[in-house]
């Protein structure tokens, strides 16, 4: 039976943009123009190269959770290759937090069926790096997390994961929720006919109602977390700057000097 | 007063910096309770102790090794239902994280993660972050369950505060469910005897300016002369020149030290998130246009094959 993988992918504040919060301490999705997170390329390039190593008997869905321009992240990831999209979408998911989303994306994946979910290492507006877990720990299978390199054999997974002390060689029956690092390979470009072949490709829209999800269990208001503040930070002062005209090393060894660093 | 577990990390029981962050952190809301997981407690207790842990909860299982994370939750969890904790925090590395999030939907929790400041609330621990590359800080709370908090290193000075640090034994049952992922092997990595990255107090990296593996000597001399961590821009990690474990930024290690000094790093915001709430930043690049000038507190222009040797020979003579 063909391999059912499943990309879970974010579509994100554009991280060289102006990134606000909102009134309401959420994101501010107006004043930015928004893209898939450059670590979820990684994800969905390995759900190619794992169908590819399986000779096509794969089938790959990109799934996310967002408002309607979300629908843009998954076009991207349907030109690159993927087969088919799901949409999560509904207004009562406004300020979902981690623990919510996860939530969604479980009973979203349960509903779409799998027997592989892929995931980047982290978001690039959030960066928490906590979804995977939270997924594995929701759906009840193994994480596979933090991979740089990742191969599907035979109903196995098996992954490198380097961690901060040691590297680790990681194994696990399917199913199972695997993350990526961007170390595990280059995201390919969508080419002419790839991006032709996605507009297409079926994209299945879902609400809060079609997953079972109370609205109170998720947003704002359903959220395990608040942030009660959002300050911008000052911009740092202007420091001293000098152009290196032969004293340059000794300059600056003077400053260091000065701030009791050496 | 309320009890705070705090999750203990450590090498065979030598406990690392950002535990004794934790410990000092989780004094401001409660009694620490630390739990250590696999072997070397006994070495570990006496350290925790002095740092202020009431009592040190331990369990030594091979399935903390042999298994990816889920073991340990399953030890973290069997703490909290015998403490009952006002909160739980763990460091913010990537199994501190992992472990945290799992826990936290285990026990109807919300997590908050990379605080890099903790302080007590009227509704609960108040954690600080800093989100966006840093150019917001924000003030969050948990609002469902026993907050799950994880913290980033050097977010604190770890304070001396003598506390029992009675060692209890803490009854595991490692589920089933948690043997899924198994450990096939796992090689150590080795030791450059330079501090690690995300807690050593100096940061001394390294980019594209660099050009070439055969130029990162220059970087790790002047790092040497001032007892500091190498790091690396994403351009240096990509074309090969420094590992990927060193690599500062967005999708690398996010440090926060009192100096950090940037040698030929132009300062691309994927760069300036991951250093951007360091105490100090210098930098040393050849184009006076580079964004990097932006941040620092002292800029050189000029060539750092000329610069940094310069000053490591200063910092050298100076240090005697």
């Amino acid at each position: 039976m063909s391999l059912r993988i499943v990309v879970c992918v974010k579509y994100v504040p554009d991280a060289t943009g102006d990134r606000h919060f909102a009134e309401d301490l959420t994101v501010d999705r107006d004043d930015v123009d928004g893209l898939l997170s450059e670590l979820d390329e990684y994800a969905v390039e390995q759900a190619l190269q794992i169908k590819e190593a399986a000779d096509g008997d794969a089938e790959i869905t990109v799934l996310t959770v967002g408002p309607e321009d979300a629908n843009d992240a998954l076009r991207k990831a349907l030109s690159m290759g993927a087969d088919k999209g799901v949409h999560v979408e509904d207004d009562d998911l406004h300020g979902t937090d981690a623990l919510g989303t996860s939530l969604v994306l479980a009973k979203a994946i349960e509903k779409t069926g799998y027997d592989l979910v892929v995931c980047g290492m982290a978001s690039t507006d959030g960066t928490m790096g906590v979804l995977p877990a939270l997924l594995a720990e929701r759906l009840g299978v193994p994480q596979v997390t933090q991979l740089s390199e990742v191969s599907v054999e035979g109903g196995t997974v098996k992954g490198r994961r380097d961690g901060d002390t040691a590297t680790e060689q990681l194994e696990a029956s399917l199913p199972a929720v695997v993350s990526v690092t961007d170390q595990s390979g280059e995201a390919r470009y969508p080419s002419f006919k790839g991006i032709m072949a996605a507009k297409k490709k079926p994209v299945e829209s879902l609400d809060l109602d079609d997953l079972d999800i109370e609205a109170d269990e998720v947003g704002l208001a359903g959220a395990w977390t608040k942030v009660d503040e959002a300050a911008e930070r000052p911009a740092r002062t202007a420091g001293t700057i000098v152009k290196d005209e032969g004293e340059g090393g000794k300059q600056l060894a003077e400053f260091l000097a000065g701030q009791k660093f050496i | 007063m309320a009890e705070v577990l705090v999750y203990v990390d450590h090498v065979d029981g030598a406990v690392r910096k950002p535990t004794l962050e934790l410990l000092t952190l989780a004094r401001r809301i409660g009694e620490p309770v630390a739990v250590h997981l696999g072997p070397g407690a006994d070495t570990a207790a006496a350290t925790l102790a002095e740092h202020g842990a009431v009592k040190v909860l331990t369990a030594d299982a091979p399935e903390f090794a042999d298994y990816l994370v889920a073991p340990k939750v399953d030890a973290l969890q069997a703490a909290y239902e015998a403490v009952s904790p006002a909160a739980v925090l763990l460091p913010s590395s990537t199994e501190g994280k992992e472990i945290g999030a799992r826990l936290a939907v285990r026990i109807g929790s919300g997590i908050i993660t990379d605080a890099v400041d903790l302080e007590a609330g009227d509704e609960g621990p108040v954690a600080t972050q800093s989100v966006f590359a840093a150019s917001y800080t924000t003030k969050s709370r948990i609002t469902k369950g026993t907050p799950v908090i994880t913290v980033k290193p050097n977010s604190a000075a770890p304070e001396a505060a003598p506390a029992a640090g009675t060692v209890e034994q803490l009854a595991v049952t490692v589920a089933e469910t948690s043997k899924g992922t198994k450990v096939v092997s796992r090689t150590p990595r080795e030791s450059t005897g330079r501090p690690e990255l995300t807690e050593a107090a100096i940061v001394v990296s390294g980019g594209r300016g660099v050009n070439g593996a055969e130029n990162f000597p220059v970087i790790e001399a002047l790092a040497d002369s001032l007892g500091a961590a190498v790091g690396a821009s994403r351009a240096a990690v990509d074309a090969g020149w420094y590992p990927h474990t060193n690599q500062v930024g967005q999708t690398g290690k996010s440090v926060s030290p009192q100096l950090y000094i940037a040698a030929g790093i132009s300062g691309a915001i994927q760069h300036r998130a991951g250093m951007q709430t360091s105490k100090t930043i210098v930098a040393i690049n050849k184009d006076a246009e580079a964004p990097i000038f932006d941040l620092v507190d002292y800029g050189v222009v000029g060539d750092l094959f000329e610069v940094v040797p310069a000053l490591t020979d200063e910092v050298k003579s100076r240090k005697g």
